[in-house]
């Protein structure tokens, strides 16, 4: 194959995997953020404490984290086509990306909430704050250089799972290395993909970074190098197989 | 001002039960600086919180400023309207400061005006008002971080303020300062008590705090008031804990055949010439073991540990002329001889 055979392809690919995370990217964090909010304040000794709820959420999302992305997708397909009317192409591919997505990037907020010194809950209660002004002037601002971070883990995340997505006809830079790379041997256009994707994942890397620590820089010394070093960490657990 | 009747509060964890407050009835007086001292785990902290319903008491009432604040809490655990009203006038310092890090100094004064639900320009107002109050008003942009310690607590204290409160309620608020800014803190709320007629009730582990800024105290231990009244009442109590950790008076006896007396004097006797005078009637020699001029709770206080030569029961005249000047007069060991008395 030659470079201006493979160009096309390889814009079309980038699109469609820029199209695809963005969306469900987008999703995940409207859904898991009030999700992983919830899943603090119904805890044991939180706000709104509510044993029951807070298992079940915790046990609706622990069964979606568990379930590997292909499976996932398939299961899914029923629900992408009410909403879609298809269950092939890229939106299709958008609703069960969204729905993986979800669950974990609430784990994730949870993580970064419960981080927020219970103190300054105390102090907005004295002030006769409602759990609404807990949530939005304390919880999210506090943690929003680890949320964040964990947006970009989210990303990085989504991107894995987009690969898959080309065995629904998604399209994408996965489908790409798998549909030409694997299944043709077209080995060059292969790691041209894989170069692409590591550069996309570097930049998004350092672009969450960079935002987070400045965030933490105007907030001050309070630590932030080993939140963001556990998250880092923790995108090494993520499924992208 | 602040009135609390048999409040208890019991925490229960997996079936164990730990009573942290019981049965505390506590009354502070309108513009008054009341300090509750007491060791780590007394219920301290316990019972601040309950003050405004930050803890829900098990057991007892609360009221603030003639209002039954238990009243008004309901049953669940969320507080309802009328209790985070009420809420909003009773201002609260930490320990901990609990300053907003992602907000400047003045956003952090304007949180409660936002919850309040004042005006842009009002809040601006207000908190640049407040940071100027508490000598603060050329940090306003800063953020917590950039501040010190004590600087950030005089913004706690200016949030606290923010809703105009007729009580402010201080947690441990100068225990993570060192001494020289926690003179300056303490300054700070008692200036805001004269010129506010703010009632300050502050929790504290340091007798210091309370000797320079309460005007009444209360000693607390295992979930119990032990001791409490206005400062000097306190120094005039026999035997009161509270008084003597308050102004210790050092010095033991030389011998076995002697009387040791606590002479503590306040305000017009303390310029009688007592000691010369005792020793001329009575013809005895006074050692002292031990003296000190104090200034307590905004009082001038005078303690002397004198010695007389003699069993108590040789110097009954003696210490009676020293109660007779108007001085109150504490027997070194008394107590234990009544005891042996009445055997």
């Amino acid at each position: 194959m030659t470079w201006s055979e493979m160009q096309p392809l390889l814009e079309q690919a980038c699109w469609d995997t820029l199209y695809m995370v963005g969306w469900s990217t987008l999703i995940a964090v409207v859904g898991g953020l009030p999700l992983g909010v919830l899943l603090v304040l119904t805890d044991r000794g939180g706000l709104l404490q509510n044993v029951v709820a807070n298992k079940v959420i915790g046990q609706v999302v622990n069964v979606a984290r568990s379930m590997p992305f292909i499976i996932l997708m398939v299961a899914l397909m029923g629900f992408t086509r009410s909403i879609t009317g298809t269950t092939i192409g890229r939106e299709a591919a958008i609703v069960p990306l969204a729905i993986g997505a979800i669950p974990f990037f609430a784990r994730l907020v949870e993580t970064a909430v419960r981080e927020v010194d219970g103190g300054l809950v105390e102090a907005v209660q004295s002030m006769g704050g409602n759990t609404w002004t807990i949530v939005g002037k304390v919880l999210v601002p506090e943690a929003l250089p680890s949320l964040i971070a964990s947006t970009t883990t989210t990303i990085v995340a989504l991107i894995g799972y987009s690969a898959m997505a080309g065995t629904v006809g998604a399209g994408g830079l996965g489908d790409i290395a798998i549909r030409y790379g694997y299944q043709r041997f077209e080995t060059q256009l292969m790691w041209i993909t894989v170069a692409i994707l590591a550069v996309v994942i570097s930049l998004i890397q350092f672009a969450g970074d960079f935002t987070a620590r400045s965030l933490h820089r105007r907030g001050g010394r309070s630590g932030p190098a080993p939140k963001l070093r556990l998250l880092k960490a923790s995108t090494a657990d993520t499924k992208t197989v | 001002m602040i009135t609390t009747t048999g409040l208890t509060k019991v925490y229960r964890s997996r079936g164990r039960e730990v009573t942290a407050l019981d049965g505390v009835d506590l009354h502070v007086r309108e513009g008054e600086v009341y300090g509750v001292i007491g060791q780590s785990g007394a219920g301290k902290s316990s019972l601040i919180r309950c003050v405004n319903l930050l803890e829900r008491p098990t057991a007892g009432t609360v009221t603030v400023a003639g209002q039954d604040l238990t009243a008004l809490a309901g049953r669940g655990q969320r507080a309802g309207k009328e209790l985070r009203q009420a809420r909003s006038r009773i201002g609260m310092v930490f320990q901990h400061f609990n300053l907003l890090s992602t907000r400047t100094v003045r956003d952090n004064v304007e949180l409660p005006l936002e919850i309040l639900g004042k005006s842009g320009k009002e809040r601006s107002r207000k908190a640049l008002e407040l940071l100027d109050l508490v000598g603060l008003a050329d940090q306003a942009g800063a953020y917590p971080a950039q501040l010190s310690g004590g600087q950030k607590q005089r913004v706690g204290i200016a949030r606290a303020l923010a809703g105009d409160p007729k009580v402010l309620l201080s947690d441990e608020a100068t225990s993570a300062l060192d001494p020289e800014t926690t003179r300056s803190i303490l300054q700070l709320l008692r200036d805001l008590n004269r010129q506010l007629g703010l009632t300050v009730l502050l929790i504290t582990h340091e007798m210091d705090v309370v000797k320079s800024i309460c005007d009444s105290a209360a000693l607390m231990e295992n979930g119990r008031i032990v001791e409490s009244g206005t400062v000097s009442e306190l120094l005039a109590t026999p035997g009161s804990e509270l008084a003597s950790a308050l102004f210790p008076v050092g010095g033991t006896a030389t011998g076995e055949d002697r009387t040791v007396v606590d002479v503590t004097f306040q305000g017009d006797a303390a310029t009688q010439p007592v000691i010369s005078q005792l020793s001329r009637t009575y013809n005895i020699d006074i050692s002292i073991l031990g003296a000190a001029i104090d200034t307590v709770g905004g009082l001038q206080v005078g303690r002397m540990r004198i010695e007389l030569p003699g069993r108590y029961e040789d110097n009954v005249v003696p210490v009676g002329f020293l109660r007779e000047q108007g001085l109150q007069i504490d027997v070194v060991g008394e107590q234990q001889l009544v005891k042996e008395g009445a055997k």
